[in-house]
């Protein structure tokens, strides 16, 4: 017997499919799928946005979930990315954010949709929770990352960008 | 819809993003320091992502495949301004073209953020968030070394100097200017210009550099139309060089 396909069951499914960059970030905690449906002839449909426009990382995300879902027995899928819903850094769950803090990125800062420098710059070291910190540079190793300095333990750090 | 407008106006905006995109890549391992090595690398991923996205769209209004469009065409098809295929010369002169680029890039996709077209007015939105952290680092380091030493002003404002006439080419309008204002697509070059000298003065006016009196100069015209320096046919071989060799590879 075959229970009915649900689209909680799908996310389920998709909690498994990390951020290649951040393997401890699921593509449900990082806020970039914006949308699961099963239409009535049975196809699924996931729609995903990218962080920036130019992540190398989006094809890799784009081919995990469609892995994903072809090995739980999904024949008829379409995974579409697109902008139609903006992707922005407070979308990312209380779950992503304790995540990347534990992994040792600093969560960005949650933000009323205007981004500025002070609000980049006053990052709050992910080792020690000390915020007497200093933004080196507003790029780091990875498109969304910003690198920073520690003064109280004098670690460098890098925070997952505001945007 | 005026499609042959919308093209032009994003064909220009992509091969811009396209070729400062490659220029800014070339500082990578060259850097005056890691960060600014980091820096510039991560503005030319960003850059070429952008110019991807602009292509796609192309490619949706019928044009060819992005990787095609980037690769396959001669200097003379490119519509970028001839600011952006400039080599990047010293550290002073690839900075004072960030800014000024990055400071017009800013507002031109904030203004287009409510292009009567949708798909570019989506992307305009995703690009803008963007490009603010290029503007970011580009006023930082401007203020910085704009009042820093006499040799850090001297060379600042003698790669102002000559790069102010090109940036100026970067609002030549277009053949379609006025379709393209009147369908809304977007507000214009000449309105993007008052609002880019107004920007660029408000961080000038902060260091010891002086901004040229834009009306003495003649702006450098052209790329728009495919005219460009002997500097953009090498660019494209390199750039192309793999594509060339084998246009299905996949790395």
């Amino acid at each position: 017997m075959v229970s009915k396909l649900t689209e909680d069951q799908i996310k389920t499914w998709l909690d498994e499919v990390k951020d290649p960059e951040i393997p401890v970030l699921s593509l449900n905690d990082l806020g970039v799928i914006t949308g699961i449906t099963i239409e009535d002839s049975g196809k699924v449909r996931v729609d995903m946005t990218p962080t920036f426009a130019g992540c190398p990382a989006m094809d890799v995300m784009q081919s995990d979930v469609e892995e994903v879902l072809k090995r739980e027995g999904i024949e008829d899928f379409e995974v579409v990315l697109s902008f139609a819903t903006q992707w922005n850094s407070n979308m990312i769950s209380e779950k992503g954010r304790a995540a990347l803090k534990k992994f040792g990125l600093a969560p960005p800062p949650k933000h009323n949709l205007i981004v500025d420098i002070e609000l980049i710059e006053h990052a709050k070291c992910p080792q020690c929770n000390s915020e007497n910190t200093e933004m080196k540079t507003p790029f780091g190793p990875a498109l969304c990352r910003s690198l920073h300095y520690c003064h109280d333990c004098h670690q460098a750090f890098e925070q997952f960008k505001p945007l | 819809m005026n499609t042959e407008a919308l093209k032009d106006l994003l064909y220009k905006m992509a091969d811009d993003q396209l070729i400062l995109g490659h220029r800014n890549s070339e500082w990578t391992g060259f850097g005056p320091l890691l960060e600014e090595d980091i820096a510039f690398s991560s503005m030319a991923q960003d850059k070429v992502g952008q110019s991807w996205q602009l292509y796609k769209i192309l490619n949706d209004l019928g044009e060819s495949d992005p990787d095609t469009v980037a690769f396959m065409r001669n200097a003379d098809q490119f519509h970028n301004c001839q600011l952006v295929e400039l080599p990047n010369g010293e550290y002073d002169f690839s900075l004072i073209r960030h800014f000024l680029f990055d400071t017009a890039e800013l507002i031109r996709f904030t203004m287009l953020a409510n292009s009567s077209y949708e798909p570019l007015a989506l992307l305009a939105k995703k690009i803008k968030g963007e490009i603010k952290y290029h503007k970011m680092h580009a006023d930082i380091w401007i203020k910085q070394l704009g009042s820093a030493t006499e040799e850090s002003i001297e060379r600042l404002q003698e790669s102002f100097n000559i790069a102010f006439p090109y940036a100026l080419g970067i609002f030549e309008p277009s053949q379609m200017e006025e379709e393209i204002i009147n369908e809304g697509l977007f507000e214009g070059e000449e309105k993007l210009k008052a609002a880019w000298l107004a920007k660029v003065s408000e961080i000038i006016d902060k260091t010891s550099l002086t901004l040229p009196e834009a009306s003495l100069q003649t702006p450098v015209y052209g790329g728009r139309y495919g005219t460009h320096t002997d500097n953009l046919q090498p660019l494209l071989d390199e750039m192309s060089e793999v594509f060339k060799m084998d246009p299905a590879a996949d790395w």
